[in-house]
C-alpha cells in the first residue's frame, strides 16, 4: 500500500476589512510532506504515456528526432517496475509506437526493451494535430482510475492540422483526466499555444531550445511523475452565501488561473482539479469577494481544503485552512496588504507584464513593449526573482532596474524571447514566517 | 436523565426546566443561547463556529452579556474596537439578607489571556464573598478575603499555561447590605455612588491604581496634566502571577437616602467620569429599572466609539428584599 503524505494547510493574509470592504485576499499554501517522496518506490500505481511529435519538421535539423528519441528511451528507462505505459506518434494523426496493438504495456526489463527499439525506427513524416494525439491518450488511460496518471508531450511546430476549436474542445474534454507536462523543442512552436495545452492539462511547460537537452529534461519528468503518490487532489472552495468568486489562482511554482476550471458541486461549494501530488508545495491566490458587515464581526470568507477524489468517488479531505474577515475602524490595520499576497500578487502581475510586453514587440509596438518590459524588470528586482530578471536581461538593456528603465536590445534571439515568455509564469518563492 | 447547564450567572448547576437559578435567583430566560446563526437564522454551525451558510462567526458567549437578577442588573458588551471580550462579570445575591454583590473585572489587554484573568478574578471574588458573607463576616474584611482571592486565582492562570506575560487584570467590587456599600478594588477599574438626590452629591468611590490618579493624588500634577499624558492610564497595580503583592484597597459609606452604585470598567468611565453627570443620565431610571439604565450606559460609550471593553452594573440602593423568585417578571 502507498503511503499517502501529510497535507498541510497555511493561510496568509490580513483579515481586517475596512468598514464597508468586501475584497478578502489570502494566499492558501499547501505542503505535502512525509511519504519518503521520490524514494517512495512501488507507491501508489502509475500509468504513463510518451507522445513524440514526428512531424517531417522534425527532420530540420535532423538532430531533434534523434535527440527526441534519445529522451524517450531514457524516459522508459526511468519508468520504474509496474508502471503501465505507452509511446504515441504525433502527426496529423495521432498512431501507437509500443504496443503498437493499443493499450498499456506494463514496465519490465523486456517491455522497456521492446518500447526503446520501437521508438528507435520513428520516421518524421506528417503535421501537427496535438488534440488528437491527446485523445488517443485520453482512451489509453481511460480505465486506469487508480493509477496516478501522466503524459509527456513533445513537438516542436505549431498545432496546424486541426483547427484551434478543436484543440479546445479536446483540452476540455480531457481537463482533469491526466496531466501533461508540454516541451516545445527548437524555436518553430508558438509558446501561448503550448502554454494552453499545459495550463488545460495541469501540467509544465517549458523550451528546450537545444535537442541536446531533451534527454535530460525527459529523465527528470518521468522521476517526478513517479514520484506522484496521491492522484486526483482538488482544491475545495466553499464561499458563504451572496459572496463571489473574484479569482483562484495558482501562484507558486507558476502563475495559473484556475479561476474558469471550477466544478461547483453546490451553489456555495466548487471544486478545482490540481492533478497529483508527490513530495512538494504550492500557493494558492484565492480572492473573494463578500457582502460587508458590521465592525468587529468575524466572518469565514472561505475554506479551502484539499481533497483527494478516488475512483469510487469517495472524498477525503486532506488538509483545510480558513480564510477570515473582520471589520475595524481602525485604518492602520484594515490598509496593511499582507507581504505574502503583496508578493504574489505583484509575481502575477511580472508574468503578465512579460507577456503583454512580448507580444508588443513582436507585433512592432516598441513604445508599449519598452514600458511592460521595463515594468516586468522593476517588478522582478523588487521580488528577488533573479531568474526571470536574468532571462529580461536578454531582451532588454537596464539601466536602471529599480524604476524599470529600459532600451529594447535590437539583437534578440528566437529562443531567448521564446525563453522568456514561457518562464514568464514562473514564481520566486517569499519568506512566510 | 436531564443534562443539567451551569446558570449564565453564578455556575452552579441548574435543570433546563427551571426558570431561575436556585442558588442566585438570576433569570435563566435572559441568556438562553441563540440556536444557530444570529446574522442569517440558518441551523447549520461548522466545527469552526462559523455559519455553513453566511459563515458569520456565532458571537462568543463572552461578547455580549446582559444580567438581570432582582435588584441588579448588568452588561458586558465587546464593544467596537476589541475582539474579544476581555471583562468579566459576576453577579451575586446573598441569600436570606438580601445582599447583593457585584464583581467587574478588567482584563489587561498586553498580557497573554487576559480573558482568562478577568474570568478567574470575578468568579474567585464572588465565591469568596458570598461564602464570607454567609458565615456572618463583616463586609469590609470580606472584601479583603475576596480580592485576595482573585489575586491567587489569577496568578495561578500561569501553572497551567506558563507565560512570560503573565495574564493580568484589575477588579473592583461591591457588596450592597441595607445600611452601607462596600467597595474593594485594585486597578482602574470603578465604582460611583450615585444619589438620588440631584442636591445630594454622587462621587466617585475608587481611586484608580493608574499613573494620572497617583501622580494627582502625590500633588506631582494637576488633573489636566495627568490626564493628558501618554503614561496616563498605566495600571501602578493590578492582579497577575508578576503584580508583587496585592493590597486591596476597600472603602464603606452608609448613605442616608436612596441611590444606586454603578460598578464599570474603562470602557464607560473614559467616555463619562464625572460622577454627577453619571448621576444626571442614570437616575431616576436606575431606581426602578436596573437593566434598561445599564444597557442605556453600555449604549452611550458604543456610539461614543466603543474603543475599548464595556461593562456595566447597576444595583439600587437600598438593595430590595430577598424574593421567593415566583414574583419575579
Ligand atoms: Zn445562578
Ligand atoms: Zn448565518
Amino acid at each position: 500500500m502507498s503511503t499517502s503524505p501529510e497535507f498541510r494547510v497555511d493561510v496568509y493574509q490580513n483579515e481586517y476589512l475596512p468598514v464597508g470592504g468586501r475584497e478578502v485576499n489570502a494566499i492558501v499554501t499547501v505542503a505535502a510532506t512525509g511519504s519518503g517522496g521520490a524514494q517512495a518506490q512501488g507507491a501508489a500505481p502509475a500509468a504513463e504515456v510518451i507522445i513524440v511529435d514526428c512531424s517531417g519538421s522534425m527532420n530540420y535539423p535532423p538532430t531533434k528526432l534523434r535527440e527526441a528519441k534519445r529522451a524517450t528511451a531514457a524516459a522508459i528507462d526511468t519508468l520504474r517496475d509496474g508502471v503501465r505505459f505507452a509511446v504515441i506518434a504525433g502527426t496529423e494523426r495521432a498512431g501507437m509506437v509500443y504496443p503498437r496493438e493499443g493499450g498499456l504495456a506494463v514496465a519490465d526489463a523486456r517491455t522497456r526493451q521492446r518500447a526503446k527499439s520501437s521508438v528507435a525506427q520513428l520516421v518524421a513524416d506528417g503535421g501537427t494535430a496535438i488534440g488528437r494525439w491527446l485523445s488517443l491518450a485520453d482512451e489509453l488511460f481511460r480505465g486506469q482510475d487508480d493509477a496516478i496518471r501522466h503524459a509527456i508531450l513533445l513537438t516542436d511546430g505549431r498545432n496546424e492540422h486541426e483547427s484551434p476549436a478543436a484543440l479546445e474542445q479536446t483540452l476540455a474534454a480531457c481537463h482533469g483526466r491526466f496531466v501533461v507536462d508540454c516541451r516545445g523543442v527548437g524555436t518553430d512552436w508558438v509558446v501561448d499555444e503550448l502554454r494552453k495545452v499545459a495550463n488545460a492539462m495541469l501540467g509544465t511547460v517549458d523550451i528546450v531550445a537545444d535537442p541536446v537537452g531533451l534527454e535530460a529534461d525527459f529523465q527528470a519528468m518521468t522521476a517526478t511523475a513517479m514520484g506522484k503518490s496521491v492522484g486526483d487532489v482538488r482544491l475545495r472552495l466553499w464561499t458563504p452565501q451572496g459572496a463571489t468568486i473574484r479569482f483562484v489562482k495558482q501562484a507558486e511554482p507558476t502563475v495559473l488561473d484556475l479561476t474558469g476550471r471550477r466544478i461547483a458541486t453546490s451553489a456555495q461549494v466548487g471544486d478545482y482539479p490540481t492533478g497529483a501530488w508527490g513530495t512538494e508545495s504550492r500557493d494558492y491566490h484565492v480572492c473573494v469577494e463578500v457582502n460587508p458587515a458590521k465592525v468587529g464581526d468575524v466572518m469565514l470568507a472561505g475554506r479551502v481544503s484539499l481533497v483527494s477524489v478516488s475512483p469510487d468517488g469517495r472524498d477525503e479531505v486532506l488538509g483545510q485552512g480558513l480564510v477570515k474577515a473582520t471589520w475595524t475602524e481602525d485604518t492602520a490595520r484594515s490598509t496593511k496588504i499582507h507581504p505574502v499576497v503583496a508578493h504574489y500578487t505583484g509575481q502575477a502581475e511580472l508574468a503578465e507584464a512579460i507577456q503583454e510586453g512580448l507580444e508588443a514587440r513582436r507585433v512592432g509596438d516598441l513604445d508599449t513593449a519598452t514600458a511592460k518590459l521595463g515594468r516586468a524588470v522593476a517588478l522582478a528586482a523588487r521580488s528577488g526573482n533573479t531568474d526571470t530578471a536574468t532571462l529580461l536581461a536578454k531582451v532588454v538593456d537596464v539601466d536602471d532596474p529599480v524604476t524599470g528603465r529600459v532600451r529594447l536590445k535590437t539583437k534578440v534571439s528566437q529562443a531567448d524571447a521564446m525563453t522568456l515568455d514561457t518562464r514568464s509564469t514562473k514564481t520566486s518563492r517569499v519568506r512566510k514566517s | 436523565m436531564t443534562t443539567n447547564l451551569p446558570c449564565p450567572d453564578c455556575g452552579t448547576d441548574v435543570s433546563p426546566d427551571d426558570q431561575f437559578c436556585e442558588a442566585c435567583g438570576g433569570g435563566l430566560g435572559v441568556q438562553a443561547p441563540v440556536d444557530g446563526c444570529a446574522a442569517c437564522g440558518a441551523t447549520e454551525i461548522d466545527q469552526d463556529g462559523f455559519c455553513a451558510r453566511c459563515g458569520f462567526r456565532r458571537p462568543a458567549a463572552r461578547d455580549r452579556i446582559d444580567l438581570d437578577l432582582p435588584g441588579v442588573a448588568g452588561v458586558s458588551d465587546r464593544g467596537l474596537r476589541h475582539e474579544h471580550n476581555e471583562d468579566a462579570i459576576a453577579v451575586r445575591r446573598v441569600d436570606g439578607c438580601g445582599e447583593v454583590v457585584v464583581v467587574v473585572s478588567d482584563g489587561v489587554s498586553t498580557s497573554d489571556n487576559p480573558e482568562d484573568a478577568s474570568a478567574a478574578a470575578v468568579e474567585a471574588a464572588a465565591d469568596t464573598l458570598v461564602a464570607a458573607l454567609r458565615e456572618g463576616d463583616d463586609p469590609a474584611r470580606a472584601t479583603r478575603s475576596a480580592v485576595v482571592a482573585a489575586a491567587s486565582a489569577v496568578a495561578e492562570l500561569v501553572r497551567d499555561k506558563p507565560s512570560d506575560n503573565a495574564p493580568a487584570c484589575t477588579i473592583v467590587s461591591a457588596v450592597v447590605s441595607a445600611d452601607r456599600v462596600t467597595v474593594g478594588w485594585v486597578g482602574d477599574s470603578r465604582a460611583y455612588w450615585l444619589d438620588r438626590d440631584p442636591d445630594a452629591p454622587s462621587s466617585c468611590l475608587t481611586i484608580d491604581d493608574s499613573w494620572a490618579t497617583q501622580m494627582v493624588a502625590a500633588g506631582l500634577a494637576d488633573e489636566e496634566t495627568a490626564f493628558a499624558d501618554s503614561r496616563a492610564h498605566a495600571l501602578t497595580a493590578w492582579l497577575g502571577a508578576d503584580a508583587g503583592e496585592v493590597r486591596p484597597h476597600t472603602i464603606t459609606v452608609r448613605p442616608t437616602g436612596p441611590g444606586v452604585v454603578l460598578v464599570c470598567s474603562d470602557g464607560l468611565w473614559n467616555y463619562l467620569w464625572d460622577a454627577d453627570s453619571l448621576a444626571a443620565q442614570t437616575l431616576p431610571l436606575a431606581m426602578t429599572a436596573p437593566l434598561a439604565s445599564a444597557r442605556a450606559l453600555t449604549r452611550f460609550a458604543l456610539e461614543r466609539g466603543g474603543h475599548d471593553n464595556i461593562t456595566v452594573a447597576v444595583v439600587p440602593f437600598p438593595p430590595r428584599p430577598a424574593s421567593t423568585g415566583s414574583t419575579q417578571e
